[in-house]
């Protein structure tokens, strides 16, 4: 066991896959040199060289485009989106291109590509720097996504990713590079489309994402000192998503409650809300609520932000209203 | 005229076959979209077969193509099946994509033609990706990316282009200045005068503009740049000047073209020219004959086998989201 930042989670996971495989390479902006914006790279150009560490411009569309080129013809990149909100400048390569190539040509095309991206916010960086953008991903056919909460997980879903042969998109939540956990020694391999009880609780299932997971995982002990116990699910993949986990958890609660980083509508709270009660209505005992970002762009101004994201007390009281 | 003594008959006349078979195939698939049986658009390059063909017999077998939408005539030169193609454009059982693609995204990666991109210079990055791979994995092969004039204008072209000229990646792009984006002259939009060409110094790149009317032409460019990105000199630019005979896609009748800027690009007409050269070259007229005579006959068979196809499988419409070869976004 080694305790670990989410960071160093991150450069753990490359490594571990870089000396596994010779085909995987990182291509993005600082990631050499500069260790990356977020320091998740450092080390990783003076272990592995500038041929498979390579330092791009800022050129979004070129280095998710190459991603793509170098994937279909028999390499692993792992490619870097500093902020997740950048996406918006690359769009087409990940949403028309990467995402339906093995659909439209008959599954002659197979993507083996992962692209690693900081998303979300916390960091008082303002609206364009700060947004969770999964939902985005998670809207397009094709494309696999995964947000890991913890120094673990990063390590074993960054490693399914790679080897999975599908495109990933991997979020990394930025509010969480600080935060720290045990991480096996050896290798860690995860599975992707996997959800994790975090917390076992017999009154109400609370489902979160990322950043969310911590916070909902307070919320329910402040709950439990007033006798509700809640269960809390890391769902840790958006696709392919872990229906059945949340449908059992459901089933034994009655309650559901989705913590959402995302701007309310559309968020993936949205669709699991649809499933659940399309296939489980008759296992709820009481509405299923989501818990949001409300439905605004981030403000900068740190009052501010801790207001418009989901606190613990936040869902705390959502919870204790609807069945306390 | 070039008479490079290192360019065979047997070169030439593959050269020809070529062009002819793309000029034969795409009159033919217009017929096919007038009487409704290829649905949804096409984009021909009627006038354009030079430079496909040109550049197709100078790549090796291993290099990889990537095509625009107007990219028939790019998977008639790596010889992908016509009766595929066509199957395709009529969203046939039979299709190169069991018709989940279409028209504008050709893609046979057996035949090393990695595919027709429809959003205007997406692709750019792409092939500069392959190419990436071919330096990573020293396989000596070559990314060959063909796109319209319009596509000099989109950030994606620019991106591409200094990517591949830092890490001199072994790849090539090739724009098919036909001096019309949809119906827009590129000139009316563009700040210099040659689209391509004009940009290459902002990337360290040589200028070339090239007559992509001339097969002759169009081979031994496209050799000299092949050659030297497979020698790891990095890539070029190479701006093919050239005109479409028709539309910009479907029925288009192309009326905002002045009728004398068509009649001299029309007298220009890379197949007909060709074959006069090789007239002229002393090639008897019946070996032309018999090349004609066997691609007209190709063609009219790879329309009979896709007219005949039955449509796709409906189990299709589910099949190779993922890799595992369903759509299951959940368990
Ligand atoms: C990003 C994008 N914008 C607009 C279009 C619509 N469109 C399709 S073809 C075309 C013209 C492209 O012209 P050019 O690059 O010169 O290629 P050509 O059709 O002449 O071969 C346009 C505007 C598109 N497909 N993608
Ligand atoms: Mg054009």
């Amino acid at each position: 066991m080694a305790q670990l930042t989410y960071r160093e989670a991150v450069a753990r996971g490359i490594t571990q896959e870089m000396e596994r495989d010779p085909t995987v390479l990182l291509i993005g902006e600082d990631v050499g040199a500069a260790g990356g914006a977020f320091k998740a790279t450092v080390g990783l150009l003076e272990r592995f060289g500038p041929a498979r560490v390579r330092d791009t411009p800022i050129a979004e569309q070129a280095i998710i485009g190459a991603a793509m080129g170098a994937a279909m013809t028999g390499l692993r990149p792992i490619a870097e989106i500093m902020f997740s909100d950048f996406f918006a400048v690359c769009w087409d390569l990940v949403a028309n291109q990467i995402a339906k190539t093995r659909y439209m040509t008959n599954g002659q095309v197979t993507l083996p590509l992962v692209i690693r991206s900081g998303n979300g916010g916390g960091s008082r960086f303002g609206a364009q720097h700060s947004q969770s953008v999964e939902s985005w991903a998670m809207a397009i056919p094709g494309l696999k996504v995964v947000a890991p909460s913890t120094p673990t997980d990063v390590v074993g879903l960054l490693a399914a990713a790679v080897r999975d042969p599908d495109p990933v998109l991997f979020f990394e939540q930025k509010s969480l590079y600080a935060t720290k956990g045990e991480v096996p020694d050896g290798e860690v391999v995860d599975e992707l489309g996997t959800a994790k009880v975090v917390r076992q609780g017999s009154d109400a299932t609370i489902v979160a994402l990322a950043a969310m997971v911590p916070r909902a995982v307070a919320a329910a002990s402040e709950l439990a000192g007033e006798g509700i116990e809640a269960t809390v699910i890391d769902l840790r993949s958006l696709v392919p998503l872990d229906v059945s986990t949340v449908a059992a958890s459901v089933a034994a609660t009655g309650h559901l409650f989705t913590v959402e980083e995302n701007p309310r509508l559309c968020g993936w709270g949205a669709e699991l809300t649809s499933v659940v009660a399309d296939e489980c209505f008759y296992d709820l005992d009481g509405p299923i609520v989501r818990v949001t970002t409300p439905h605004v762009p981030l403000p900068a101004a740190d009052a501010l932000e801790d207001l418009a994201l989901p606190s613990p007390s936040l869902i705390a009281d959502t919870v204790r209203r609807r069945i306390g | 005229m070039r008479t490079d003594p290192s360019v065979g008959l047997e070169t030439r006349l593959a050269l020809y076959e070529t062009m002819y078979r793309i000029r034969t195939f795409e009159k033919r698939a217009y017929d096919l979209f007038l009487s409704g049986l290829v649905k949804g658009t096409s984009h021909l390059s009627l006038g354009q077969e030079a430079i496909a063909a040109g550049f197709g017999e100078a790549m090796r077998e291993d290099d990889w193509s990537f095509a625009t939408y107007r990219g028939h005539a790019h998977a008639l030169a790596r010889r992908v099946p016509m009766a595929a193609i066509m199957g395709e454009l009529m969203g046939r059982a039979c299709g190169l994509m069991a018709g989940k693609g279409g028209s504008m995204h050709l893609t046979s990666v057996e035949h090393h033609m990695m595919g027709s991109y429809a959003i205007v210079g997406a692709h750019l990055p792409i092939a500069a990706g392959a190419a990436l791979t071919a330096q990573q994995l020293g396989t000596g092969q070559v990314a060959v990316c063909f796109f319209g004039d319009g596509a000099t204008n989109i950030g994606a072209f620019h991106e591409a282009l200094n990517l591949a000229a830092v890490w001199r990646l072994p790849v090539v792009f090739v724009c098919e200045n036909n001096l019309y984006m949809e119906y827009t002259p590129i000139a009316a939009v563009t700040a210099v005068p040659r689209p391509a060409a004009d940009r290459a110094s902002a990337y360290g790149l040589e200028p070339i503009v090239v007559d992509g009317n001339d097969a002759d032409v169009v081979l031994e460019t496209a050799a000299r740049v092949l050659d030297r990105a497979r020698s790891g000199e990095g890539p070029s630019l190479v701006e093919a000047l050239t005109y479409r005979h028709g539309g910009h896609s479907r029925a288009d009748p192309g009326k905002y073209r002045p009728d004398d800027e068509v009649a001299t690009w029309l007298a220009r007409d890379p197949v007909l020219r060709y074959r006069e050269r090789l007239l002229d070259g002393g090639l008897e007229a019946g070996v032309i004959e018999g090349v004609e005579r066997a691609v007209d006959d190709a063609v009219a068979e790879a329309t009979e086998a896709a007219r005949s196809s039955p449509p796709p499988d409906p189990d299709l419409l589910y099949r190779d989201v993922f890799a595992d070869g369903g759509a299951s976004w959940r368990n």
